[in-house]
């Protein structure tokens, strides 16, 4: 791909959604009321496995102010499927139990009615007023105790996909197996100068976004359902209420409020399902806002792991074999990402030899979504661990390792598929030369480094461009702005027709006012969405060539466009070019207004390749570690808003720092959750952390027009090892479970 | 004819074979023939997609073949989406 | 038990509201005096998202009640521009971009005006450590606290050539 010079792509205006953000105008959604709203507040139940036995809400629905009191009777049982995006064809029957349980509660926190009233607080007493009788069952709250013979079984019914069904078949807390082999790995550990094995636990943590799930719903006497909510994907949200609640989606309408953070966890239902059936029953609109103890027990956390890793390698570094076992914790229902995981662990490295297994596996805990790259992280928590291991053993520098073994284009992903350009090599060489990796160290400080890999989803997204009269224009999309991209959207539009970007409206629009858009999600907003964007814009510039042609009297085919104007093209009458500015202005009387549309469903877009370089300095008297300095490099394709995508890697650097010190759920025996605020569970604050330093490498990705990969994920993917062999280099000590809080540290200095 | 790759851990399901010429204009007729095949591969296939020549496809029915396409079957990943397998 | 009356002055205006004894001061700002830029984060005291200004104080408005504002001051999000004119602070948050989702930014605006008004030319350092009371899950603070040092510069420049304070 020709190096292109851009004009508007690249450069850093300010956000246009900016201005309503910092005055706290920005509606978010628990910001919004509609007029005769009442709240809605739900009954969750205190143990983390049981049968329900009978709810009586006889007491809650003779409070005064109550209007409306739900339990599993007012929703059908779902088997419907829809088909969302590249998570393929879906069930949402997990998604509308987990909504509000059937017969079982499978983790403490997991709703078991819902009460709406005239207050907020009316609605929380009535709640508690519900009887609801529990046959408490045995747990199974953690991955040893889910795995352990004689388990306590979550789902009767639950099989293992992907075993032979030769083997014994009875009930499991195992619902997938996944499997990758290359070639041979016995003859390839048979190779080996050195292999180093070790077995690595990483906690179930959560995505920790400041705005707690929220939604108002409205159900009209004639069945229409408008939804505003503060999530991922509003067409999502449409069609599993749709299919969670049995109505037909013709009939709902969901508007997407500005959303305080997502990282994955708004890429589900919770709430919504149950304000509508609330709305129904009450005749009145109905506003549900999670406290922030229901997000923690109640959202979608991502999974804890165990991976046992082993690699082994050539004494001049060349990796030659590699295996590994892992396990993910679903929480309630099946769904981990170990199949992200197992196709993440190996793919920075060339290994001819590996063999992957991976389990999901249901666990009394929340039921996990997505968090950021997921599945990756724990991954290349291990692997990482493991190479830098390999380099010490051998006296390599650790860059040097993963340079001498970096995949590169022509290479087999582990998955199967050949990669495209990539820019891994180049992300390395760039850490090799930056004045992080040769600083000098104080007392006390290591220094980690760790490469990372996510791949960047395509699916389905639309767009629409308007040209008003004044020249000036606005740009439509269905993907709720979580990374920037209205703006990025407003570059592109600058980009295509010389716009300037203030003269153009970025806007995410509902689900009656544009075409259908797969989640906000898989970093794909700027690749995918971008692309239809772009080709929006390219189409409002072609019905702007014929135009110019129905002015000039000639062919579309002699109208070309140049510069942000129409110009005759060679062979064709002389012509002075007209700008967009005057074509505009002629709107009217050439044909109408100009509406510029596009859809798309790019296949994945090429990967993302990161690598962090962290210094740590310890305290050995508390175990206390703080980062002292951090530079993350990041191939990202193309910056179309260079601010933004290194916001993405700064804060992505923080949750993966936050993940490897301090973050975790911690569960009583009894599988209750002990740290459900912030202050219990410790999320990075300004004082923990230095400045992060971001280094954008340009490998520009074929695929996309301008070259843009998606980047929001990548930057979560290497901060767990980074920070991990840091403090193998200040301690001496390779610690192999997470988080490495002081407590932990502590009582392993300790002992050796 | 294009080359389709079956990873180690659906083998169990096609007798062994981990690779497979077949003669489709599409992946929609590609895949009819697998199945047609291992019917057992039903199973895995929901929560499988398809890469064809490198590029990984969230709705791979009607991507055109060519006589030298390498296809592989990828599990889904979650990609930022919630990670649901039916 | 009746509600009780309250009478404040909120962004130099007065306002009035009926709260119950248990409401709190967050509650009645985004209800009943519809001033919805506040976010609840956590309603505990630990995210910041809540921090307004009572009497010129710091505070999270989630851990104050409503009925305490009688007769008192309260600075919000709505009352930090001035007319037109945005404060250096938000200015700087925009041109660094050091906002994404935004839903923690007002309470870090509110926050960071706190810290000006009492130090100036705090070093960094101070910001973070002043700061450390506002949680943000996006920017990893980076961006934030360049544009808190960006604004005290600017506001110091501003003092220094005789231009007004804000």
């Amino acid at each position: 791909m020709s190096a292109r010079t851009f004009t508007a792509i690249g450069t850093r205006p300010v956000r246009h959604d900016g201005l309503d953000k910092v005055t706290g105008r920005a509606n978010f959604g628990a910001d919004i009321t509609v007029p005769g709203m009442i709240f809605g507040a739900v009954l969750r139940s205190p143990h983390a496995h049981a049968r329900l036995v009978s709810i009586d809400t006889t007491a809650a629905e003779a409070m005064a102010g109550v209007k409306a009191v739900l339990t599993r009777d007012d929703i059908p049982e779902t088997f419907a499927k829809v088909v969302m995006g590249e998570a393929g064809t879906i069930g949402l029957h997990d998604m509308g139990d987990n909504a509000l349980a059937r017969t079982k509660v499978l983790y403490q926190g997991h709703a078991v009615a819902a009460v709406a009233a005239t207050s907020l607080d009316i609605a929380q007493r009535a709640a508690d007023r519900i009887k609801v009788v529990y046959e408490v069952l045995p747990a199974a709250c953690t991955l040893d105790q889910a795995l352990a013979p004689n388990a306590p079984i979550l789902h009767e019914g639950l099989r293992t996909k992907g075993k032979a069904t030769s083997d014994a078949d009875g009930p499991t807390n195992v619902a997938m197996r996944i499997e990758m082999r290359r070639g041979d790995i016995d003859q390839g550990f048979g190779e080996a100068d050195i292999i180093v094995e070790d077995e690595f636990r990483t906690p179930m943590v959560h995505q920790g976004y400041i705005e707690p799930h929220a939604c108002v719903a409205r159900y009209g006497e004639d069945g229409q359902v408008v939804i505003w909510t503060s999530t991922q994907g509003h067409f999502m949200v449409r069609d599993s209420c749709a299919g969670i609640l049995g109505l037909d989606p013709a009939k709902i309408k969901v508007v997407a409020t500005e959303i305080g953070g997502g990282f994955g966890g708004k890429i589900s239902v919770y709430l919504e399902p149950l304000a509508a059936a609330l709305s129904r029953k009450a005749h009145r609109p109905v506003k549900m806002v999670m406290t922030r103890g229901e997000v923690f027990r109640a959202s979608g956390p991502t999974s804890g792991t165990t991976i046992r890793m082993k690699i082994g390698a050539k004494r001049d570094g060349t990796l030659v074999a590699a295996s590994t076992t892992m396990y993910y914790e679903a929480g309630a229902y099946p769904g981990s990402p170990a199949g992200g995981g197992a196709m993440c662990c190996f793919a920075s490295y060339r290994i001819p030899n590996f063999s992957i297994e991976a389990y999901d596996v249901v666990v009394n805990r929340p039921r996990v979504a997505a968090y950021r790259a997921p599945g990756a992280p724990a991954a290349a928590f291990a692997t990482e661990s493991v190479v830098d291991e390999i380099a010490r053993r051998l006296g390599m520098d650790p860059l040097e390792l993963r340079l001498k073994n970096a995949v590169t284009e022509g290479d087999r992903a582990p998955y199967g598929p050949t990669y495209g350009p990539i820019g891994l090599r180049e992300v390395i060489e760039t850490a090799r030369r930056h004045p992080h990796w040769q600083a000098p160290l104080g007392p006390n400080q290591g220094r980690g480094v760790a490469c990372g890999f996510w791949f960047n989803a395509g699916m389905a997204s639309s767009a629409i461009v308007i040209l008003h009269g004044d020249g000036s224009a606005a740009v439509v999309t269905g993907n709720p702005d979580i990374g920037g991209t209205r703006a990025a959207q407003a570059l592109m539009v600058s980009e295509e027709l010389g716009i300037p970007v203030d003269r153009i409206r970025p806007s995410v629009a509902d689900t009656d006012s544009i075409g259908y858009a797969d989640v906000t999600g898989g970093s794909r907003v700027c690749y995918a969405t971008g692309m239809a964007v772009i080709q929006a814009a390219q189409d409002v510039r072609d019905q702007l060539r014929q135009r110019a042609a129905t002015i000039w009297g000639v062919d579309l085919s002699q109208v070309g466009w140049e510069n942000g104007q129409a110009v005759a093209l060679d062979g064709a009458p002389a012509q002075t070019p007209l700008t967009l500015a005057e074509l505009a202005d002629k709107m009217a009387s050439t044909g109408g207004p100009v509406v510029g549309r596009a859809t798309v469903s790019p296949p994945m877009a090429g990967p993302g390749f990161a690598v962090n370089i962290c210094d740590l300095e310890v305290d050995k008297e508390t175990g206390c570690s703080r980062v002292v300095r951090y530079t993350a490099i990041q191939d990202v394709g193309k910056a179309i808003h260079p601010s933004f995508v290194e916001g993405q890697m700064q804060g992505g650097a923080a949750q993966g720092i936050g993940w490897a010190l301090n973050e975790e759920y911690v569960y009583a025996s009894d599988g209750t959750l002990q740290n459900a605020s912030f202050l219990d569970y410790r999320m990075p604050v300004a004082s923990d952390l230095p400045p992060i330093e971001t280094v954008l490498v340009e490998v520009a990705n074929p695929l996309h027009p301008y070259g843009v990969r998606g980047v929001g994920e990548v930057p979560i993917v290497p901060p767990l090892g980074a920070v991990a062999n840091a403090l193998r280099d200040a301690t001496g000590v390779r610690f192999t479970e997470l988080p490495l809080s002081p407590p932990r540290v502590l009582a392993r200095l300790s002992k050796d | 004819m294009a080359v389709v790759y079956f990873p180690s851990g659906m083998t169990r399901y096609t007798d062994g074979v981990d690779q497979l010429h077949i003669e489709a204009p599409r992946v929609r007729e590609l895949l009819q023939e697998v199945l047609a095949r291992y019917p057992d591969l039903a199973v895995m296939l929901e929560s499988m997609t398809v890469a064809v020549d490198g590029q990984v496809y969230h709705h791979p029915d009607y991507v055109p073949l060519t006589s030298t396409s390498e296809v592989h079957l990828v599990p889904r990943i979650a990609g930022g989406s919630t990670a649901l397998r039916s | 038990m009746p509600k009780i009356h309250v009478r404040t002055t909120v962004n130099g205006e007065p306002a009035e509201f009926l709260c119950e004894p248990g409401d709190t001061l967050l509650e009645a700002l985004r209800t009943a005096l519809n001033l919805t830029g506040t976010k609840e984060g956590c309603a505990t005291g630990d995210c910041g998202a809540c921090s307004v200004l009572l009497d010129g104080r710091l505070v999270p408005s989630c851990l104050v009640l409503a009925a305490e504002i009688d007769d008192r001051s309260v600075q919000t999000i709505e009352g930090i521009a001035e007319g037109e004119r945005l404060h250096p602070v938000q200015q700087k948050f925009l041109e660094h971009a050091a906002l994404q989702c935004g839903v923690c930014t007002p309470g870090f605006i509110v926050a960071a005006v706190a810290l000006l008004r009492r130090q100036p030319r705090p070093s960094e350092r101070d910001v973070r450590y002043w700061l450390a009371g506002n949680l943000c899950r996006c920017t990893g603070y980076d961006k934030i606290v360049r544009a808190v040092m960006d604004a005290a510069d600017q506001m110091i420049d501003a003092h220094d050539t005789g231009k007004a304070a804000v």
